[in-house]
């Protein structure tokens, strides 16, 4: 099997996710230069809402896209409702507050959000039930499942989806004009709270399907999952410009190929045995075919922070961004 | 009178920028509000429309605006070019005119009101796709006032339109404030250029360090000495 193009397509599946789930960091901080650290216990929350209902309904028979679906019309609206909620109280009332305050307030969100999901669903992993039956393609020596296939076509229409909004619609136009100058806007007849609050809902409905997407992905789904994916999204976010929207698609897709690479290959590149010089010293280790791996794929999720710290040390405005310094 | 203000006064911190001022502004009359700068002109304009923390009355077509969101500004006819010109700069020209018929619902008749404005600035035509930040100063200028006319405006403030701009295109902006206010837009224009503002007026204050000092007839005012030798340059002897 071909490793490099393997890795390849789990990245581009795992990206798209990240994609999915940076643009909601990107919009918020695009509007209100606000870093929503919640978002990530959005997404855990979509994922939780939607294995709850699909829990209830597998035993039905239903065909399967229809369960899932509906798991998904229950997950956007409770998100929405959560992204509002926290919007209304935890970030407009420190609208005019010094940058610190609604960050921190941000953080307080996320940990609250977190234990609140873990008293209403327990500390248990809760599994995905069997309901979709994994198929396996084989394309040039790789495989591709198509719960793969489906997520990457789910990404691509909801981006797609969202660029219409933003760049083809009235409410899109008030948005990237709020984001611009809101005092202007505000001239202009644009009530700048309602866009504010629009973007955190689309936003938070963003981050239902992507948990439902990760959720299936993996097939669990656990209160505590939203922090690193959030962090990762965060940083694919950064990496691709924060606060421009085709920049977290692109670092989202970025990111999950650059790890993915880098799960699939740090073991094969930190096996000691590999380099002579060092096989020769550890001759016990490495006799008879035997390996001295430094770091395995576990590791996994460091790339996306070397990116990110990477990012920061060379490129703060990101990929795409053009005028990050002014703000940050 | 279409707009009343009385008593206004602005505060940033412990610092009085605006004083106290009265001024009016009768339907379909041009007046000006003229100053150096640092006058409070600027910090006045905003406080009509609620941009700053305000104290005193303002009155807009009888209706205090006391509590009014600035949203809904646009929606009864009031409208303001700030200073710097605000255009969205990476907004296209046509999304820029877009925003300014953003508070109104008659479709057919906005796309009617763009293709005016299309023809009264041609460049804008040509440069419909660009984005806004790609523009000339003049060329924003004209943006920023071809957008506020895409709202219908009743009463439009204009703040500083001269700024920053070359003096052929001082010139055009100018013709251009002349020909809206010929259409019967009432206009409250806030200007440096006290000369050319005054010409183009039918009334004017005076205003300096947070007051009005003169409040007068625009040709009154371009013969008043004090006027001519503080605003025009001029010596009084």
């Amino acid at each position: 099997m071909d490793i490099f193009l393997q890795q390849v397509i789990n990245g581009l599946t795992l990206g798209a996710v990240y994609a999915v789930v940076a643009l909601g960091y990107t919009m918020v901080y695009g509007i209100i230069q606000l870093i929503n650290f919640a978002h990530g216990e959005v997404v855990m929350i979509g994922a939780m809402v939607a294995f709850t209902v699909i829990g209830v309904l597998a035993p039905y028979g239903w065909p399967p896209l229809l369960v899932v679906l509906i798991g998904v019309a229950c997950a956007i609206p409770a998100c929405m409702l959560v992204g509002f909620t926290v919007e209304r109280f935890a970030y407009r009332p420190l609208r005019r507050a010094p940058r610190l305050a609604p960050l921190i307030s941000a953080i307080g969100v996320s940990i609250i959000l977190q234990h609140l999901a873990m008293l209403i669903w327990s500390r248990n992993v809760m599994s995905f039930p069997q309901i979709i039956e994994s198929r396996t393609y084989i394309v040039f020596g790789a495989a591709i499942t198509n719960v793969q296939i489906a997520i990457l076509a789910i990404c691509v229409l909801v981006m797609a989806g969202l660029a219409l909004l933003v760049y083809r619609t009235r409410l899109g136009t008030a948005m990237r004009a709020t984001a611009q100058n809101p005092q202007v806007a505000g001239l202009m007849g644009v009530d700048i709270n309602r866009v504010i609050a629009s973007t955190f809902g689309i936003g938070a409905a963003l981050a239902a399907i992507a948990g439902v997407m990760v959720g299936t992905y993996y097939g669990i789904a656990q209160y505590t999952m939203g922090s690193i994916l959030g962090l990762k999204a965060f940083a694919a976010a950064v990496l691709g410009g924060i606060g421009n929207i085709p920049g977290a698609m692109l670092g989202g897709v970025l990111l999950g190929i650059v790890e993915a690479l880098g799960a699939g290959y740090i073991g094969d590149l930190t096996n000691l045995c590999r380099y002579d010089w060092l096989a020769s010293l550890l001759s016990e280790r490495c006799a008879n075919g035997g390996h001295f791996i430094l770091f395995g794929s576990n590791y996994q999720d460091v790339f996306a922070f070397v990116v990110l710290i990477l990012v920061l040390v060379f490129r703060p405005s990101g990929l795409l961004g053009e005028r990050v310094g002014d703000r940050a | 009178m279409l707009l009343e203000v009385q008593g206004l006064e602005v505060h940033y911190g412990g610092i009085r920028a605006v004083k106290g001022i009265d001024l009016a502004v009768a339907e379909g009359e041009l007046v000006c509000l003229i100053g150096a700068n640092g006058a409070g002109k600027t910090s006045a304009l905003k406080a009509i429309c609620g941009l700053h923390a305000r104290r005193g009355r303002v009155t807009y077509a009888g209706q205090a605006l006391e509590g009014l969101p600035v949203f809904e500004l646009p929606r009864r006819g009031l409208v303001m070019v700030p200073e710097g010109r605000g255009v969205f700069a990476q907004l296209t020209v046509a999304e820029n005119l877009a925003m300014g018929a953003y508070a109104r619902s008659d479709t057919e008749e906005i796309a009617g009101d763009l293709a005016r404005q299309y023809a009264s600035f041609p460049r804008l035509k040509e440069r419909r796709h660009q984005t806004a930040g790609t523009l000339s100063g003049g060329e924003q200028q004209m943006l920023a006032i071809g957008r506020a006319l895409m709202s219908r405006p009743k009463l439009l403030l204009l703040d500083e339109p001269s700024m920053g701009l070359a003096p052929l295109m001082v010139a055009k902006i100018f013709d251009i404030v002349r020909e809206v206010a010929a259409r019967g837009v009432t206009i409250l224009l806030v200007e440096q250029n006290a000369k050319l503002a005054l010409e183009l007026a039918h009334r004017g204050y005076v205003m300096e360090s947070g007051s009005i000092t003169l409040a007068d007839g625009a040709k009154e005012l371009l013969a008043n000495p004090k006027v001519r030798e503080a605003y025009l340059g001029e010596d009084a002897g």
